[in-house]
């Protein structure tokens, strides 16, 4: 063993963090001073560097949420950027605290991997991409079509399926990445382009030009995403549970991080008890009662969040569709604060 | 007069004409090389036509259309229909300081400067030949270099005060991450494997059987197993709670494979030293180690440095598989930055991957070069 080896090994010795498992979840938090979060490697608008290195997006913002409500302090956490294939082993393991990777709710995952899904905060979907100039407006009007996908994932069966309900003939041109994809559907190689919806905006910003190619509004595929806990640990998951289910709240209220000061003094008693002005609410779930403030205050209820990094004005353009409220025509609906 | 005949006498000497245009010069080393027959003028001309068809759309894309200034992802679009838009340096400029430092904390990056400074000081003088005081130089890169890399790279925490902020392994990234795999494994994976190579041609049947099995296994199994397992497997098998640092589970991993490698390198150069060499060195009383130390070794190394390279530079280009386990080597964080929607245009992609492919070739043709450097200066008339 070489020299140069050795202080790798001492530094083993202190890399191993040992810390004990009996006490819950939040208590391991406060005591270590800050969240480990998962995030992907890079998904535009939800988890993503940007150029100075900071983390930006929606999925994200639900962890910086997190760390407000626990610590009134956005930076207390620290992202692990972890691939699909490793994200459950990660929580399973203890590794990260919390899993916040547009990670799809499906009833295997919550039921056979020993994790809990905390909620939803993006109802994504499968949908479809094509130019404008075809004067498509509707995925039933692509009979014939050429579509590319990826190859071996479920949006190439989900494809499938669709074609094959509504009689209509079609043919797959597959690649195996997703930068592949997107030159050959620039390059005219087929008419359709699919994925999910949110992706399909983001590889819309590849494309040469961009404002030629519309998303068609039929999805085909449900994909909510949210965010994944441990199985076993209820203190902890209601943390994350109410966390987002503040921020919707918040939104449906109308409060945001630049009006909550003023909202303190409000006379809506549904405001007041988000807020923490009349009850316990945050003392029940192992946190102090403005807990809900904090989250509002530093990173906003959940229309900021999602115009500040997939909304109409971002690069993405994502529209409310069904992610605006119920009140709204959407499907965001949270449990209220009593 | 009839006897009035004429001498010419000379002088002095001619004047020596040049050699025919068509044999010297550009020209004729052209005839001789590129134009000698039918056959070669059709060969050279088809040549001349691919190589041109290759270098004129590349100058095209990454200097002539290129984007050099901007300040996010419209610098980059074509303005009008039909224009045609290359190479976006512009993101390449924006992301440089993540792509050599990744996501190390900007106020401590003049820590990760002063590595890579003393790597090159360290470096330079041991690889060039003539520079004197090669034992303390070595000593100062092998022990002394890693463990001010380790505190200056890590952090320093004595007795509770904070001398130098500890910075995690996670945040580390980039030309960083790809430099420390690379060379850790380099500068590990060559000592181990000799005394691999050594072990298994031992006579001690425990100590070449453990050796035999140890390379196999470990070229038995693909380098991407190697990481999933360390990253994905190994935390299950651990108490909760108890975590490795990923980066170490990388090193160890990077290393132990690459040694397994090169014990096969290092064997070949030993199965092609004469027995001779070994009998003189045994007639001469010297014992095992003087013996390889100073005869068998010396020689054998000489013969495999091309194979010896040529795991090296396999090795620097395969740190690129981390990706897999979620780190980010220059590769993996050119390719986390296509994420940004600030600045995702149509050429983003290729000018990354150009950007990436620029830099791997860099270091590696260093390599090879120094290597065939080494290989002639060491050369004593073995080479045929």
């Amino acid at each position: 063993m070489s020299k140069h080896f050795l202080p790798l090994v001492l530094g083993a010795a202190l890399g191993v963090a040992a810390t004990s498992a009996s006490a819950t979840t939040l208590d391991d938090v406060k005591a270590k001073g800050f969240i480990q979060c998962g995030v992907s490697q890079g998904l535009p608008g939800f988890s993503n560097p940007d150029a100075q290195g900071n983390w930006t997006g929606i999925d994200v913002d639900f962890c910086r949420a997190m760390a407000a409500a626990i610590f009134d302090d956005t930076t207390a956490v620290k992202f692990t950027p972890l691939s699909a294939k490793e994200r459950f082993t990660a929580l399973q393991s203890g590794e990260i605290d919390v899993l916040s990777r547009n990670t799809t709710w499906t009833m295997t995952r919550d039921t056979s991997l020993g994790l809990n899904f905390a909620g939803v905060n993006y109802y994504d979907g499968q949908g479809f991409m094509v130019r404008k100039d075809l004067g498509v407006t509707s995925a039933l009007e692509l009979s014939g079509a050429s579509v590319c996908t990826n190859t071996g994932t479920t949006t190439e069966l989900n494809v499938a399926d669709y074609f094959r309900a509504n009689n209509m003939p079609y043919e797959i041109v597959a690649f195996e990445k997703a930068d592949e994809v997107v030159a050959a559907y620039d390059a005219g190689r087929c008419d359709v382009y699919t994925t999910d919806a949110s992706g399909l905006y983001a590889q819309r910003l590849k494309l040469t030009n961009p404002g030629d190619h519309i998303v068609l509004p039929e999805i085909i595929s449900k994909e909510p995403l949210g965010p994944v806990v441990r199985q076993g640990d209820d203190q902890w998951f209601n943390v994350a549970r109410w966390t987002l289910n503040a921020m919707i709240n918040a939104e449906e209220l109308g409060v945001s991080s630049e009006n909550v000061d003023s909202m303190m003094s409000t006379d809506n008693p549904g405001i007041k008890r988000l807020l923490g002005v009349e009850g316990s609410f945050g003392e029940n779930i192992g946190l102090t009662n403005d807990w809900a403030a904090r989250i509002i205050k530093h990173v906003g209820n959940y229309a900021e969040s999602f115009n500040a990094n997939v909304g109409p004005d971002t690069p993405l353009g994502i529209s409310r569709g069904v992610n605006a409220l119920w009140s709204d025509g959407g499907v965001l609906y949270a449990a209220p604060i009593r | 007069m009839a006897n009035a005949e004429i001498f010419h006498v000379r002088t002095e000497e001619a004047p020596t004409l040049p050699a025919p245009v068509s044999t010297t010069g550009v020209i004729g080393w052209m005839r001789k090389n590129l134009f000698s027959s039918i056959g070669n003028t059709l060969l050279t001309l088809v040549g001349v036509y691919i190589a041109y068809s290759i270098i004129m759309p590349f100058i095209q894309f990454a200097f002539i259309d290129a984007v050099w200034t901007g300040d996010d992802r419209q610098a980059c679009l074509a303005t009008e229909p039909g224009q045609h838009i290359g190479a976006c340096w512009a993101y390449v400029e924006a992301y440089l300081p993540q792509f050599i430092y990744g996501r190390y904390p900007v106020e401590e990056r003049y820590r990760v400067d002063i590595v890579y400074a003393l790597f090159v000081l360290l470096l330079v003088p041991l690889l060039i030949p003539s520079v004197p005081r090669k034992g303390l130089n070595a000593t100062l890169f092998l022990a002394v270099f890693p463990i001010i890399t380790y505190f200056l790279l890590t952090g320093l925490v004595i007795g509770g005060t904070v001398i130098l902020p500890i910075v995690e392994t996670a945040v580390w990234g980039g030309l960083l991450v790809t430099l420390v795999i690379a060379v850790t494994g380099i500068v590990a994976s060559l000592p181990i494997g000799i005394a691999l190579a050594l072990g298994r041609r031992s006579q001690m049947p425990i100590i070449k059987l453990v050796c035999v099995i140890f390379i196999e296994f470990w070229r038995g199994v693909p380098l991407i197993t190697v990481l999933f397992m360390s990253s994905v497997m190994l935390p299950l098998f651990l108490p909760e709670g108890v975590t490795f640092d990923k980066l170490l589970r990388v090193l160890i991993g990077v290393t132990l494979f690459s040694s397994a490698y090169m014990a096969e390198v290092v064997r070949g150069g030993l199965q092609a030293i004469p027995k001779g060499q070994y009998e003189g060195a045994m007639a001469l009383g010297l014992r095992f180690w003087p013996m390889m130390y100073l005869i068998v070794l010396p020689q054998a190394l000489k013969l495999v440095i091309p194979g010896i390279v040529n795991t090296f530079i396999g090795l620097f280009k395969d740190t690129t598989l981390v990706l897999i386990v979620g780190m980010f080597d220059l590769l993996g964080q050119i390719q986390s930055s296509f994420s940004d929607p600030t600045w995702s245009t149509p050429s983003q992609g290729h000018t990354g991957y150009l950007f990436a492919a620029i830099v791997f070739f860099v270091f590696c043709f260093g390599m090879s070069r120094y290597s065939i450097f080494m290989e002639r200066k060491l050369h004593t008339g073995h080479k045929r």
